[in-house]
């Protein structure tokens, strides 16, 4: 006792330099760099295009999005609430496989889901000739579908591709929250569905925010999508503004725009959650028991159960092995892709580790630390998720080239030669832009998996004579492993499936999986990329078994990391841990 | 773990590649599929290694944000107007070559030698096989009688504001106005997509016209894409527009080498092998793309469509009406389909 009184004593001074806030620091800093490039490009130039802009491109941009962002925002509740709701409170037959099967949407990358539903979909494509061959009509001209190309088509896409988001949250809130209130209410003589409107609904309402506000911001990051879909959204206008008219300060200010609303999406999702820290502490979580469903019944939650893995997973997936085996009887396997599939996971382990490393210790420095600065370390350390990934590329390229200049240009002066670009041409800015890009997931997560973990095991542990890196090692590390893994595992993906960054910052002769998609589908071959994209979307599907895995037992779930503070309706089961 | 492993000595190997001699690096706008072989060949032939990165977006960005530490030999664009932004940017060099000046015609290269055509493509109509139509001009693509009738990709694509400004540059800016206003009324439906989803939507009954390039319809027929694609293009048949009192619009995709290229004689001597015959050659095989060689000859594909005469306009009086293209394009809502 009194030895540990003394080192506390001895070891104040160093306090201040703790390594895990020195960290927590370092990735605050690295995040913030990019979005502080970004607005001082924005006013470097208040040109005579900002007039433009404001008149002929942000009134129809931003309608374009709201009304993207509302449909999707709509589709992906009730699809994502729905099944939730289904699978929590139902029991039937084939309940097993499709309450972790609703999550694969997740492994399929939006752009991908827009090719394949293009395809899919397009007049001459399968589903339509099969309605022609059973009504009878020859050709397209007598009869077709309404265009996938409009704002419908988007919305099902968006909608349908990223309901697990709200899946996820609101099944993890019917799962540990309904239980005690829904058999209340039934003992009262509440019908099991005025359950779901009266009680269950109302309770999971902030969780429902939580996820659709995810929902949303993939919707405002996306470019490959809206573009193929012809909805010119924000980001689709940065990119016009930026490219078309070589106007960065003009795409600057639209991105900054952009970061509004995005800001406005994190503060609704902080009010949602704040609301369900307080419901959840007042009770003991347990699950609710399902009803047994048989015969008709169960057909129908079957079928509703299927539709969304049908359409999110199960086509376009599909698709994707038609079009790849078509291909490599048509090409065979390219030594280009085998050296793009290593470069992808190689550059994506490595961003990994870093992402896994400053992850943990801005996770972790709010434990040993709890207070203003390490709230605020691990808030801004998020916030590269929240910025779309090309306005972050451009923030990212600009001060490190001028490092890797300014180093190269000491060089030649004082020694005669050349260091070249040391970060961009080494690939270390590709991994700089994913660990400022996907930061906020292991953040998230991390602190996610700490949480679960009570401040009274590190008493115990430091009483018992462990040292603080003791305890991190032999207590926390073990007991928040899963959710270490679950992170590392969802930032691969998303680094392997990340495109605006990848396209800006590659050194020479560095095509990922995601850039050699891109670079077909720019040519219009895209039917050369379905074997990239299969691979994509197959090790796009590990993580998801995981999360099906572990988000009953352990709560570790995507959804954590936008936003960075613990208290997530998935971890809200804190009494399992 | 040999993924990391091979990834670590990637990280080290890249510090080291702008050391080595006999090598020439590229940054493309030109997608890598197109220029592969071309570039293989260049290989073969010099035992120079051509290192490659596609920058569709961003290429002027990274190679300003680079500067005199750029690892960049030559810049390569498919559009005429992004080459020419790379060179007002001051990113290029003046070249002076004999067999580039020899090669290349006047109108289709710098003076100063600080961009270079490469390759030539046509803006032009497909149209539905069975319709009765074998000439149009581009004026015409605004009348009433294609109402609901027209598919093209989005209005702020390069291909598209080159042909809006060169109708600017024609007509001024009022008209062009009138003109696009007319055009977004045709659409069958949204500007977007690709070239090669005008000859689909012909084929799919969506259209009856599109606007695209030429060397799509290269592409499609040669059966390269597959069998669906010939399919398309066996729907179609490729009109040359004019402009009233002029010919068809043609873009060039084009080249220049890099202020601070640290391969300077190696870029040229690509260059000049570029526009050599046999490339130009492969340019017309490949990508079905007219030469600016006037050796090589043009594809029996293309040359199949008929007997090209390019507007007599120089790109260059086209050019300073881009921004203003773009900006119309925002201005009548080209994007959206309504």
């Amino acid at each position: 006792m009194s030895q540990i009184a003394l080192g506390r004593t001895a070891r104040r001074p160093y306090i201040a330099i703790n390594p895990w806030t020195a960290l927590a620091l370092a990735a605050a800093a690295l995040a913030l760099l990019p979005i502080t490039t970004i607005a001082l490009t924005a006013f470097a130039d208040t040109g005579a295009l900002w007039g433009h802009v404001l008149v002929h491109v942000l009134p129809q941009s931003a309608w374009n999005t709201a009304v993207l962002l509302v449909g999707t925002g709509i589709i992906a509740t009730c699809v994502g609430t729905g099944a939730a709701w289904i699978v929590s409170a139902y029991d039937f037959k084939g309940r097993g496989v499709i309450e972790w099967a609703l999550l694969l949407p997740l492994a399929v990358p939006t752009y991908i889901m827009a090719y394949a539903y293009l395809d899919i979909l397009s007049p001459l494509g399968p589903v339509q000739g099969a309605m022609r061959y059973i009504l009878g009509y020859s050709s397209p001209r007598e009869f077709r579908l309404p265009d996938i190309r409009s704002m419908w088509g988007a919305i099902l896409v968006f909608g349908f591709v990223l309901y697990p988001y709200v899946y996820l949250t609101a099944r993890a809130m019917f799962l540990t929250q309904a239980a005690n209130l829904v058999e209340v209410s039934r003992t009262l003589g509440v019908s099991r569905n005025a359950v779901f409107w009266r009680v269950a609904l109302p309770l999971a309402r902030p969780a429902i925010a939580v996820g659709v506000s995810l929902v949303l911001m993939e919707v405002l990051n996306d470019v490959g999508a809206a573009q193929f879909l012809g909805i010119r959204t924000m980001t689709a206008s940065v990119y016009t503004t930026w490219i078309v008219r070589t106007d960065l300060a003009g795409a600057a200010q639209i991105a900054l725009a952009m970061l509004v609303i995005v800001i406005a999406l994190l503060v609704m999702e902080r009010w949602a959650r704040r609301n369900q820290r307080f419901a959840s502490n007042a009770q003991r979580a347990r699950a609710m028991t399902p009803e047994k469903l048989t015969g008709l019944k169960a057909l129908v939650a079957l079928g509703l159960g299927l539709t969304p893995i049908l359409i999110g997973f199960a086509g376009p997936a599909l698709y994707l092995i038609v079009a790849a085996v078509r291909r490599l009887e048509f090409a065979g396997l390219s030594a280009p892709l085998v050296r793009a599939a290593i470069n992808t996971v190689s550059v994506s382990a490595i961003a990994m580790l870093v992402v896994l490393v400053l992850g943990f210790a801005t996770a972790y420095a709010g434990r040993l630390r709890p207070g203003r600065l390490s709230a605020a370390l691990a808030r801004i350390a998020t916030l590269g998720y929240a910025v779309p990934g090309t306005v972050l590329a451009i923030g990212i390229l600009v001060p490190v080239a001028a490092f890797d200049r300014t180093l190269d240009g000491f060089f030649r002066e004082n020694f005669g030669w050349s260091t070249g670009l040391l970060l961009l041409g080494s690939g270390v800015a590709l991994v700089y832009a994913y660990t400022a890009r996907f930061l906020a997931i292991s953040t998230g997560g991390i602190e996610a998996g700490l949480s679960r973990i009570p401040p009274s095991f590190d008493h115990a542990s430091r009483t018992l004579g462990q040292s603080a890196t003791g305890t991190m090692l032999h207590i926390h590390l073990p007991l928040s492993r899963t959710a270490i893994v679950a992170a590392g595992l969802l930032v691969f993906v998303d680094c392997m499936k990340e495109l605006p960054a990848t396209l800006l910052l590659r050194p020479l002769n560095f095509e990922t999986l995601a850039t050699l998609l891109y670079g077909e589908a720019a040519r219009g071959t895209y039917e050369d990329a379905a074997l990239a994209a299969l691979i994509l979307v197959l090790i796009g599907i590990l993580p998801v078994i995981l999360l099906a895995r572990t988000g009953r037992a352990a709560g570790v779930a995507r959804p954590t990391h936008a936003a960075g503070d613990h208290a997530h309706p998935t971890t809200l089961s804190t009494d399992q841990a | 773990m040999a993924g990391i492993l091979s990834a670590a000595s990637f990280l080290v190997l890249g510090c080291a590649v702008p050391a080595l001699a006999q090598e020439v690096n590229i940054y493309t706008t030109r997608e890598p599929g197109l220029i592969q072989p071309i570039l293989d060949a260049f290989t073969t032939e010099t035992g120079v290694k051509v290192n490659t990165v596609f920058l569709q977006d961003g290429l002027i960005e990274r190679v300003k944000a680079e500067g005199e530490s750029s690892p960049a030999d030559l810049l390569m664009t498919v559009d005429f107007g992004a080459l020419i932004d790379l060179v007002n940017a001051g990113l290029t060099q003046a070249v002076q070559s004999d067999i580039l000046e020899a090669t290349v015609p006047e109108s289709l290269r710098d003076p100063d030698g600080n961009w270079f055509g490469l390759s030539g493509r046509a803006r032009v109509v497909y149209a539905a096989k069975n319709l009765d139509l074998d000439a149009i001009t581009y004026e015409q693509l605004a009348d009433e009688e294609w109402r609901g009738r027209l598919c093209i990709r989005s209005g702020q694509h390069p291909y598209n504001t080159a042909m809006i400004a060169a109708y600017i540059a024609k007509h001024g800016e009022e008209e062009a106005r009138t003109w696009l206003e007319g055009v977004k009324a045709n659409q069958a439906r949204v500007a977007a997509g690709g070239d090669r989803d005008g000859a689909r939507d012909i084929a799919a009954g969506i259209c009856d016209i599109a606007v695209a390039n030429s060397y799509y319809y290269g592409l499609m027929t040669s059966g390269a894409g597959g069998d669906e694609q010939k399919a398309w293009a066996d729907a179609i048949k490729v009109i040359l527009p004019t402009f009233e009192n002029g010919g068809t619009l043609v873009n060039i995709s084009g080249a220049g080498v890099a202020a601070h290229a640290p391969h300077r004689d190696e870029a040229v001597k690509l260059l000049e092998y570029l526009v050599s015959e046999p490339a130009q050659k492969l340019y017309a095989e490949a990508n079905f793309e007219h030469p600016v060689n006037a050796k090589a000859e043009v594809h029996p594909i293309i040359a199949g469509i008929g007997t090209l005469t390019p507007d007599s306009m120089a790109l260059t009086e086209v050019l300073p009406y881009r921004t203003r293209a773009s900006e119309l394009v925002d201005e009548v809502n080209f994007d959206t389909f309504n």
